[in-house]
């Protein structure tokens, strides 16, 4: 797919970045004109995605989290957020409904969120290598009064 | 981000508001779980009106403060969730743990 346009950021793995991240995700897709839910459905997977970057591949440590968001043709976003951290033993285990290492107060819902507010998840893991997780959503085309396509 | 508490007898109410994610969810919970201490109540309810966002994080809030909660015989019930906080709390279930009312809580104990 062909791309038309792109954005790229560098985040260091602090909680206080969450809000930052998915804003500025969502700033960038707001270009394809977005309904509210899709706008919604973006920024809280980008939530969940650099959360788990936090929480997880950098458990004990602080370290780079890259994102880069590009818009395809057929007004598709393709969002991928990669870090260098500890890495999954199991994708398949950790995208489990429920499954978490964190503790009590985790939900372990993040890749089941991903899962279904995107058309489309990805996890690609190493241990001791990192993380890329990129998710892809086609936003609707929405017709303006005058016919033409929004 | 904030927690006001409100206490109507056995009953405590937790208006939050702003983002909740994992950034935002500790200091959340300390306040409400202060709240539930000093005034073990027999219903909590968690007013998300004036919340923006929510992620996961805010669902790691709920499931934590049921698990509080349902040992001591008390309920916990969820108000004025948005669309897109509900989209996330259906996802994971959250009904089966708390009543969920969209348009806030029309038991008069609340009142």
């Amino acid at each position: 797919m062909k791309q038309l346009n792109k954005f790229s950021m560098q985040l260091l793995s602090r909680s206080a970045n969450e809000s930052f991240a998915r804003v500025a995700v969502s700033a960038f897709v707001t270009q394809l004109d977005p309904t509210i839910e899709e706008i919604n459905d973006i920024k809280t997977a980008v939530s969940e995605a650099v959360t788990n970057c936090i929480v997880h591949a950098y458990k004990n440590e602080i370290g780079n989290i890259y994102i880069q968001v590009r818009i395809l043709e057929c007004n598709v976003v393709e969002i991928k957020i990669r870090d260098k951290g500890c890495g999954i033993p199991d994708v398949d285990r950790a995208m489990e409904p429920l499954y978490t290492t964190a503790g009590g107060e985790r939900a372990g819902l993040g890749f089941a969120v991903m899962q279904s507010f995107m058309d489309n998840l990805r996890v690609v893991s190493k241990v001791g290598k990192g993380t890329t997780v990129t998710m892809k959503k086609r936003i609707s085309v929405r017709v303006k009064s005058n016919g033409q396509q929004g | 981000m904030s927690v006001k508490i409100e206490v109507n007898g056995e009953v405590v109410v937790a208006y939050l508001s702003g983002d909740i994610d994992h950034h935002t969810a500790k200091p959340m919970r300390e306040e409400i779980d202060k709240a539930v201490e000093s005034n073990m109540p027999t219903l909590l309810v968690l007013d998300f009106k004036d919340v923006s966002f929510m992620d996961s994080s805010g669902i790691g809030l709920v499931m934590g403060r049921y698990r509080i909660l349902n040992p001591k015989g008390a309920e916990l019930a969820v108000t004025n969730p948005s669309p897109q906080i509900y989209k996330v709390m259906h996802l994971a279930g959250l009904e089966r743990l708390a009543k969920i009312e969209k348009g806030g809580m029309k038991n008069e104990a609340v009142k």
